[in-house]
């Protein structure tokens, strides 16, 4: 994979799964619908401004809150290509693992970027440049049940791959 | 081990496993509520899979949106029943035949002492509260987990919460001593971790009482809350268990990451203030502030079981809600909700002026019945006060025991029990 370029959309910590994609869209399914309304009651201009390829960067205890999987599939569909935090919360963290959206920990590049920082990637490899600071960040290796998900493109085609179903 | 290490050990087939260790286990029951289960059916459909591993350990239960509170929802719980009747699933909780799965699942012999269970609801932790390892997944990994009939889970570290001593205030409870711990250990304090309870103010707890604690270790982070099998859980599962009990026996050499230990002879009743469970203070200091409230809720997993409804009609017999108040009681399961009809409970709420339904979440999550609007400020039995969570996001959320939402219903500010009941 090649180096990508995105914007970055920074957030303080425990941003809950309720402010990602409130209780009151939780009847939806399609994830460009619940993309409409991501992050809505935090910031309303997110989903105005979002393009694909951004990527969002939040402090601690990211997801925290509701088992609710819309939160993941409506970032995911707003565009984004990964989420980087200081530390997930449990549950958000396996939902984004399973729906292929990668999430990496790495506290110094929470600490490094801001809001709007123009950032340089390498998904594959776990790797990135904050533009502005010129900051190189390198994540850790997932672990080899977490790996098998994303290299099947996500739980269920795992799944379907073993089960032959 | 400590007691989830001996529980995943078990799970797993093997004589032993430590915090880190990637363990599969076949979970006894995996459950989804109406909002999770439809995304997970959804996911199935989609992929076109369509066999189970084991249908006995499928679990269904509507307790979100339902009874259908407008036409979207309608749409998403009649993909639900198409998928049950299909497959003519056995454990299917429909609307008024059902409630709140944690409330109804254990009270109602489902989930059994020595289970593992896996839940699409973050709250599926209370299970724990009856010695069982419980806990929360997303609905991406239900569907995988009805397809396999397995589920792959890192062994978490444990804490150990010791809560030494019993509380003088006629009026602090089980909710107050996890409102109190969430506050020491703070919203993020138990993150990918268990908490394991010990101490003479746990062993001097219901089994309900133990539910409602554990209900909440998802609120500190946590993977799982779990207790030592003891006289009360034993009592608990003597009428309820539908499969045999399956207890582990507390190892005196088992290690933990951390522990607390608290002595709570003096602890107050708590009221966790907008926007996080973590933000506790003790009733008296509460007080002083004179909280105007709009709203008091009481029901949710987290209390609306029988003791809970209890205790709040106890205070509220006989009283009237003050006229800046409205009230709302749903106790958490139709079987819930008919034995307070017949100990007179639900006539009492009434009485006072609330609206009353049973077997569904309400305004906790900000489904319906009881929506909170822009300004307005609901003290609330639940566990959860995010913003945004219970209705408007510039409405806002105090959490609370029974016996406070019901006695601050009467005054109309946030106060003590004892202001209505005396010492």
């Amino acid at each position: 994979m090649t180096m990508q370029k995105g914007i970055v959309y920074r957030y303080g910590r425990d941003v809950n799964t309720d402010v990602i994609i409130p209780a009151r869209y939780m009847s939806m399914q399609d994830p460009k619908e619940l993309a409409q309304h991501c992050m809505e009651d935090l910031d309303p201009d997110f989903i105005k401004k979002v393009k694909p390829g951004d990527i969002m960067i939040a402090e601690e205890n990211f997801g925290c809150g509701s088992s609710r999987e819309h939160a993941p599939i409506s970032i995911k569909a707003a565009g984004i290509s990964c989420i980087i935090s200081t530390f997930f919360a449990r549950i958000f963290y396996r939902n984004a693992v399973n729906i292929g959206l990668p999430v990496f920990e790495l506290p110094e590049a929470v600490k490094n970027f801001q809001m709007g920082d123009e950032i340089e990637y390498d998904l594959s490899k776990g790797f990135f440049k904050n533009c502005r600071t010129g900051e190189k960040f390198q994540a850790e290796p997932f672990t080899p049940e977490i790996q098998e998900i994303f290299d099947a493109g996500g739980l269920i085609e795992l799944v379907k791959q073993e089960t032959g179903q | 081990m400590n007691l989830t290490e001996q529980f995943l050990a078990r799970g797993a087939g093997k004589a032993k496993v430590s915090a880190g260790d990637i363990v599969t286990v076949a979970p006894d029951v995996m459950m989804g509520n109406d909002v999770t289960s439809s995304l997970a059916i959804k996911i199935l459909q989609d992929a076109g899979l369509e066999k189970f591993a084991d249908k006995q350990k499928m679990f269904i239960v509507m307790s979100h949106y339902v009874p259908n509170k407008d036409i979207k929802t309608s749409e998403m719980t009649l993909l639900i029943r198409n998928f049950v009747k299909k497959h003519n699933l056995p454990y299917f909780f429909e609307a008024g035949k059902g409630g709140i799965e944690h409330a109804l699942l254990p009270d109602q012999g489902y989930v059994v002492t020595g289970d593992i269970v896996i839940g699409a609801d973050s709250h599926s932790c209370t299970y724990g509260g009856i010695h069982t390892f419980a806990t929360g997944i997303g609905s991406t990994d239900l569907a995988a987990a009805w397809v396999r009939g397995k589920i792959w889970l890192r062994v978490p570290e444990t804490i150990k919460a010791t809560f030494n001593g019993i509380p003088k205030h006629p009026y602090t409870s089980a909710k107050d001593l996890v409102l109190y711990l969430i506050k020491e250990i703070g919203d993020d304090g138990a993150t990918y971790q268990a908490i394991e309870y010990h101490g003479e103010a746990i062993e001097n707890l219901t089994a309900e009482g133990k539910l409602t604690i554990a209900n909440m270790a998802i609120e500190a982070g946590g993977k799982n809350a779990i207790f030592p099998w003891d006289k009360s859980i034993e009592e608990y599962e003597k009428t309820r268990a539908q499969r045999p009990v399956r207890p582990v026996e507390t190892d005196p050499n088992a290690t933990f990451a951390r522990e607390y230990t608290w002595n709570v002879e003096n602890l107050e009743p708590q009221v966790s203030y907008p926007h996080l469970p973590s933000k506790a203070k003790p009733i008296s200091e509460v007080m002083e502030e004179k909280i105007q409230i709009d709203q008091v809720f009481i029901g949710s997993c987290t209390n609306a079981k029988m003791e809970d409804l209890r205790v709040a009609a106890k205070i509220l017999k006989g009283k009237k809600l003050a006229p800046n108040v409205r009230g709302v009681a749903i106790p958490a399961s139709q079987k819930i909700y008919r034995e307070a009809i017949k100990e007179g409970i639900v006539d009492i709420f009434l009485e006072a002026g609330f609206a009353v339904t049973g077997g569904t979440c309400g305004p906790c999550l900000g489904g319906h019945y009881g929506i909170i609007g822009p300004g307005e400020k609901m003290l609330s039995t639940s566990n959860r006060n995010f913003v945004g969570r219970t209705g408007h996001p510039k409405g806002e959320t105090y959490l609370c025991n029974p016996a406070v939402a019901a006695a601050s219903a009467v005054v109309g500010h946030i106060v003590d029990p004892r202001e209505v009941m005396g010492s």
